[in-house]
C-alpha cells in the first residue's frame, strides 16, 4: 500500500511488534487465565475486562504449516515462504518461518519469535526462527 | 410459523467475464428467478443481497440499492458481507422476515465480480476475509489458510493428498451435465495430484476457480405461494447460522469447523430432522479439505473420517449422499457473493427434479445447503424438503 496514510501505525499491534523485537513480547492475560493477542479492552472468551500484559513463553511448538507458492502482491517477491501457526501455551501465533528451507519446516518444529522484514515491500513481518541446538 | 417457499430461481453461467458488471450479472440471474417463479416484479417487499468484494472490485459500495434496481425491483434492499458466506446470510434474514410475517415476496441473492481482478488481485481480494494484522500481514492468503487446516487435519486424523483428489475428481464429474458451471471437464487423481502448489498440501485443482457469477432467488411466504397459485414444490424448513473466532489460530480446534457445526444443528432442530435424514447436500467446497470438514461439521461424517468418504464413493453422485451434485465451488464455480444462493438453487432444482443430475436422486425429498465464510468465522446452513405445491 502507499498512500498518504503510510506513516499511520496500527495502535496495539506495531506497539506489540516493538516489543517483540526488543525481545519483550507478550500476551495479554485475563483473570481467568485466557489469553489473547492486542489490542484488546475485553477477553475474547469471557468477557473480563481485566487484561494484564504478560511475557510471552521465549519458544513455541510449529502446530501446523503450508508453503505458499502463490502469493498476494504484497509478498510476489517472498514467495515460496512457509507460515505457520505455533502454539505458544497461552496463545497460539501466526507466522512466516525464517532462516531455514521452507520445505524442511515440519509440525513439532521448536521456534522462537522474529520480526523480520518482507523482500517485496519492507515492511515488518511477524516471523518465526528455529530455535538452534 | 409461515413456511417459506422456493418460488424460482436464476443463475448466470460461472466463469471467466471480466468485462461484465457486478449489476449486469444480478439483472441476468434475477430475470431468470423472475420468469421461473411467475411472481410479478412489483410484489416484491424486500431485497436481500449478498456480495463480499464490490469495492475492491467494481469501486463500488451501497450496492443494495444498485441491485434492486438493476432487477427492475423498487422496494427497500440491503447489502449483507459475510465474506464467502455472504448470500447465505442474506437468505437466512429472508427467510427469518417472512417466517415471522413481515414479508411475503422477498428477492434474495448475491453476485460477484472477480477476474477482472487477476489472480494476484483476486487473491488479494480473497484474504480480507482473514485477520489483517494477525493474519495476512504474517503472508496467510486464503489458499494457504485452507492448507493449514489440511495439514492440521492430516496430522490429527491421517489421510493425505490423495484422498483430497478424489474430492476434486468427483466434483469435476458431477459439473460434467451442469451447462452453468466454470469447468465441464473429468479430470483424474494423478491430474490433481501433479498439478501445481498453490500452498502446499493443496495444488490447483484442490482449490476453487475465481469466478464472476450471479444468482437470485423469490422466496414467498406459504400464503402467498397458495393464493397464487405458484408451482413451488420446495421449501426452506430450517435455517441455522454460526460464529466463531475470526482468526484460525484462536479457535480451540486448527481441523474442524463449530460454527458450521452450530448452524447445521439448529438448521436440522429448525427442520425437525437429524443428519441421517439428509439425502443430498451442496456445501462450501472453496477446496478439497473444506468440504470434508464440512461433511464432518454436518454430521454426514463422524470427525476424522470424511476424509476418505468420497475416495470410497459414499458422497459421490451414485453414493448413499451425493455431495455437491451441482459439481461444487470446485467445478461450478465461486463467484463469493453469489455463491450460498447458488447452492440453494441447486438443491431446490435437485428436489424438483429439474436439475441435470435429479436422476442420482429421484427418491430425495430432503437437501442440505452449507455456506462458509473465512476460515468458517461464519457459516450458515438450510434444510429444504419438497412438500408438494402449496
Amino acid at each position: 500500500m502507499s498512500d498518504a496514510g503510510d506513516d499511520v501505525q496500527n495502535a496495539g499491534y506495531d506497539g506489540w511488534l516493538d516489543a517483540a523485537e526488543s525481545g519483550e513480547a507478550y500476551y495479554l492475560e485475563c483473570p481467568n487465565g485466557h489469553g489473547s493477542l492486542p489490542p484488546r479492552r475485553v477477553c475474547p472468551d469471557c468477557g473480563a475486562t481485566d487484561l494484564e500484559r504478560v511475557g510471552l513463553p521465549e519458544t513455541g511448538e510449529v502446530e501446523t504449516y503450508t508453503v505458499t507458492h502463490v502469493p498476494t502482491p504484497a509478498f510476489e517477491d517472498d514467495a515460496p515462504y512457509a507460515t505457520a501457526i505455533a502454539d505458544f501455551g497461552p496463545v497460539r501465533i501466526t507466522g512466516q518461518i525464517v532462516g531455514i528451507d521452507p520445505e524442511t519446516v515440519e509440525s513439532g518444529l521448536e521456534v522462537e519469535l522474529e520480526v523480520a522484514v518482507s523482500q517485496t515491500t519492507d515492511d515488518r513481518i511477524l516471523g518465526f526462527t528455529p530455535v538452534s541446538g | 410459523m409461515s413456511e417459506v417457499r422456493i418460488a424460482g430461481t436464476g443463475l448466470t453461467p460461472f466463469g471467466n467475464v471480466p468485462e461484465r458488471t457486478g449489476r449486469d450479472l444480478f439483472a441476468q440471474a434475477s430475470a431468470a428467478a423472475f420468469e421461473d417463479s411467475g411472481v410479478p416484479r412489483d410484489d416484491v417487499e424486500a431485497v436481500f443481497y449478498g456480495n463480499f468484494m464490490g469495492e475492491l472490485a467494481e469501486h463500488q459500495g451501497h450496492q443494495g440499492p444498485l441491485m434492486a434496481e438493476a432487477a427492475g425491483v423498487r422496494a427497500p434492499a440491503t447489502r449483507y458481507e459475510s465474506a464467502c458466506a455472504s448470500s447465505g446470510a442474506a437468505i437466512r434474514d429472508a427467510v427469518v422476515r417472512i417466517r415471522n410475517g413481515e414479508t411475503d415476496v422477498a428477492l434474495v441473492g448475491g453476485a460477484e465480480r472477480m477476474t477482472n481482478l487477476g489472480t494476484a488481485g483476486a487473491t488479494e481480494a480473497l484474504a480480507i476475509a482473514a485477520d489483517d494484522l494477525w493474519e495476512v500481514r504474517a503472508g496467510m492468503t486464503f489458499p494457504g489458510a485452507y492448507a493449514l487446516m489440511a495439514q492440521a487435519y492430516f496430522s490429527e486424523y491421517g489421510g493425505g493428498r490423495e484422498e483430497l483428489a478424489h474430492v476434486a475428481v468427483k466434483n469435476h464429474e458431477n459439473a460434467l451435465t451442469n451447462e452453468k458451471a466454470q469447468y465441464q471437464s473429468a479430470i483424474t487423481v494423478e491430474d490433481v495430484l501433479e498439478a501445481p502448489q498453490v500452498s502446499s498440501p493443496l495444488g490447483l485443482y484442490d482449490s476453487c476457480p475465481i469466478s464472476d457469477g450471479a444468482a437470485a432467488i423469490v422466496l414467498t411466504s406459504e400464503t402467498y405461494a397458495e393464493e397464487h397459485d405458484l408451482d413451488a414444490p420446495v421449501a426452506i424448513t430450517g435455517s441455522g447460522q454460526g460464529g466463531d473466532r475470526m482468526a484460525l489460530h484462536d479457535r480451540e480446534y486448527l481441523a474442524r469447523s463449530p460454527a458450521a457445526r452450530e448452524a447445521g444443528e439448529e438448521a436440522y432442530a429448525d427442520a425437525g430432522i437429524d443428519a441421517t435424514d439428509v439425502d443430498l447436500a451442496e456445501v462450501h467446497d472453496c477446496f478439497t479439505i473444506a468440504e470434508v470438514l464440512a461433511l464432518e461439521a454436518l454430521d454426514i461424517e463422524p470427525i476424522g473420517e470424511g476424509i476418505s468418504a468420497a475416495r470410497d464413493g459414499r458422497t459421490t453422485a451414485d453414493g448413499e449422499t451425493p455431495i455437491n451434485l451441482s459439481g461444487g465451488l470446485k467445478a461450478k464455480g465461486h463467484p463469493v457473493g453469489a455463491t450460498g444462493a447458488s447452492q440453494i438453487a441447486e438443491v431446490a432444482t435437485l428436489l424438483s427434479g429439474e436439475h441435470p443430475n435429479s436422476e442420482y436422486v429421484a427418491e430425495a425429498t430432503t437437501g442440505v445447503a452449507h455456506n462458509a465464510g473465512g476460515t468458517v468465522a461464519s457459516a450458515t446452513v438450510h434444510v429444504l424438503e419438497e412438500v408438494g405445491r402449496p
